[in-house]
């Protein structure tokens, strides 16, 4: 496959960034998307010029870093999946594809397609934990018992993996998916119940102080995130919320 | 931040004004619609709306104030929600994931609100200076020819059609939108969502139905 790619460099987070036009060929169907950046990576040092610079670990939908805007979509066409999850048979020979990095005001660009997504960080760091006491006498989580439904929610809210394409997809470029999940893996389980209120309401606060916006309840970032993280998450945060602050 | 100024405090005005607002549009159609199977009727409530002294003095500030908050604080949420993302995509495929009508609530309500501004013009001063400027004395079988020859122009019935089509849009997505931002999401919520649907598009198209029923049924002047 001869492809047509446009892709966003930007030398900088100061610098001003353009859109810049590059051809691939010889791109098999069963390459995965970064394979393909590979290929004209390796081109590019050939010909003594900069690469691209991309994020990306794991090359298997476990890490969250590979954040790139596929035409338009947080990690290409398909849906629930992430940017080293696709293949290059989801496009057409002679096709262009435009690759930007996330778009929100609290992940700026390093360089090219990477962006700083601390501002995760820094909302998990506001809330998204349990205090344990660990002084020898730790009990078994095991011991307390769990309704398996509640166990199952909590789990499924655990694997998101901070990707960042729920803010990347979202017209408000909102963290409520992220945010939400987070709040929910705890909001489930008894040992998350002791610093419920604060958490939510740190979170939150924390979530605003960075810059994201509201919640419009479009779904997008359902539809985008590949870890399938339920709009319930969504409504569970509000209410959480709603009661922390009636609560006080 | 807190309580009043967080996102979620914002959604939630929104979604409670909007809220009050979808129950005010089902009065108002209700009473509107007795003008076609029954002007009496419509007559009898017309005055009863207009004399009634709490209708005036308590329900009518509230509505005028409800709709001003609603309509202050979506601007001041799309303003906010635009400054989250400085830097535009150069290419922005957000139909692949959510609805037009999800992430336009700012111009169906702009249309709406410009609607409202002639709606006002139309009916609410001319009754206001009917009332209270010129004071007329209160005569109960004006209400129907009055609202009968607001029809006949079609160019004002043309831009009465638009605006509840774009209510509809806007309803489509704010009704069902308001119960998930209160945190209400759960196994009635299927059957939640069917009737604020079922209600985004049977009320504004009730709305169209009733200007368009007097527009081809004038009265002599
Ligand atoms: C006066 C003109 C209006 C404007 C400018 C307006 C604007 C908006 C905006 C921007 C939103 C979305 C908020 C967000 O995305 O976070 C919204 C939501 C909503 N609007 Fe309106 N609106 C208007 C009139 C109305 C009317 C007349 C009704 C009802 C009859 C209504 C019912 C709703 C509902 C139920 C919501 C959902 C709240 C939520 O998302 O939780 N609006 N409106
Ligand atoms: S909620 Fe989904 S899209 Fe958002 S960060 Fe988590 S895994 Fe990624
Ligand atoms: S590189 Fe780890 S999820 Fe894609």
């Amino acid at each position: 496959m001869k492809l047509t790619l446009k892709i966003w460099r930007q030398k900088n987070a100061t610098s001003k960034g353009s859109l810049e036009t590059y051809q691939v060929t010889d791109v098999d169907g069963d390459m995965s998307f970064l394979e393909m950046l590979d290929v004209l990576n390796a081109d590019l040092i050939e010909n003594g010029k900069d690469p691209v610079e991309f994020d990306h670990d794991c090359r298997e939908g476990i890490c969250g870093s590979c954040s790139l805007q596929i035409n338009g979509r947080p990690h290409g066409p398909k849906r629930h999946i992430t940017t080293c999850q696709l293949h290059m048979r989801s496009f057409k020979d002679g096709d262009t594809i435009v690759i930007e990095p996330w778009r929100a005001k609290a992940f700026p660009v390093i360089k090219d397609l990477v962006v700083d997504r601390t501002a995760f960080d820094r909302i998990q760091q506001a809330g998204g934990y349990i205090s344990v006491n660990t002084s020898g006498n730790t009990i078994d989580a095991n011991s307390i018992p769990v309704e398996k439904d509640d166990a199952d929610e909590a789990f499924n809210s655990a694997t998101c993996i901070g990707c960042g394409a729920c803010v990347a997809a979202c017209k408000n470029a909102s963290a409520m998916l992220f945010t939400s999940a987070k709040v929910s893996q705890f909001a489930l389980l008894p040992q998350g119940e002791v610093e419920a209120s604060r958490r939510v309401l740190n979170m939150v606060n924390q979530m605003d102080k960075e810059g994201f916006g509201a919640c419009s309840n479009t779904g997008a970032c359902y539809i985008e995130c590949p870890k399938d993280i339920s709009l319930e998450n969504i409504a569970r945060i509000n209410r959480e919320y709603l009661k922390a602050s009636v609560e006080g | 931040m807190g309580i009043v100024s967080s996102s979620i405090a914002r959604k939630v005005s929104m979604a409670l004004s909007g809220l009050f607002l979808v129950v005010f549009l089902a009065q108002h159609f209700t009473i509107n619609f007795s003008s076609v199977v029954a002007p009496e009727t419509f007559n009898e409530w017309s005055h009863f709306m207009g004399t009634n002294g709490l209708v005036q003095f308590a329900l009518q500030p509230v509505l005028i104030l409800g709709v001003i908050f609603h309509f202050v604080m979506g601007i001041i949420l799309e303003l906010k929600n635009n400054r989250a993302r400085v830097h535009s995509y150069k290419k922005y495929s957000g139909s692949a994931n959510s609805s037009w009508a999800s992430r336009n609530m700012i111009i169906s309500g702009a249309v709406v609100l410009a609607f409202l501004g002639l709606h006002f013009y139309d009916f609410w001063v001319p009754e206001i200076i009917y009332k209270y400027v010129d004071v007329n004395e209160a005569m109960e079988s004006r209400y129907y020819p009055e609202l009968v020859h607001k029809f006949e122009s079609p160019v004002r019935v043309g831009i009465y059609c638009l605006a509840f089509v774009l209510l509809m849009f806007h309803l489509w997505h704010g009704f069902a939108s308001s119960f998930q931002t209160m945190g209400w999401n759960n196994k009635y919520s299927k059957a939640i969502k069917g009737f604020t649907k079922l209600y985004a598009v049977a009320i504004p198209l009730g709305f169209i139905f009733i200007a368009l029923y007097h527009h081809f049924n004038q009265i002599p002047h």
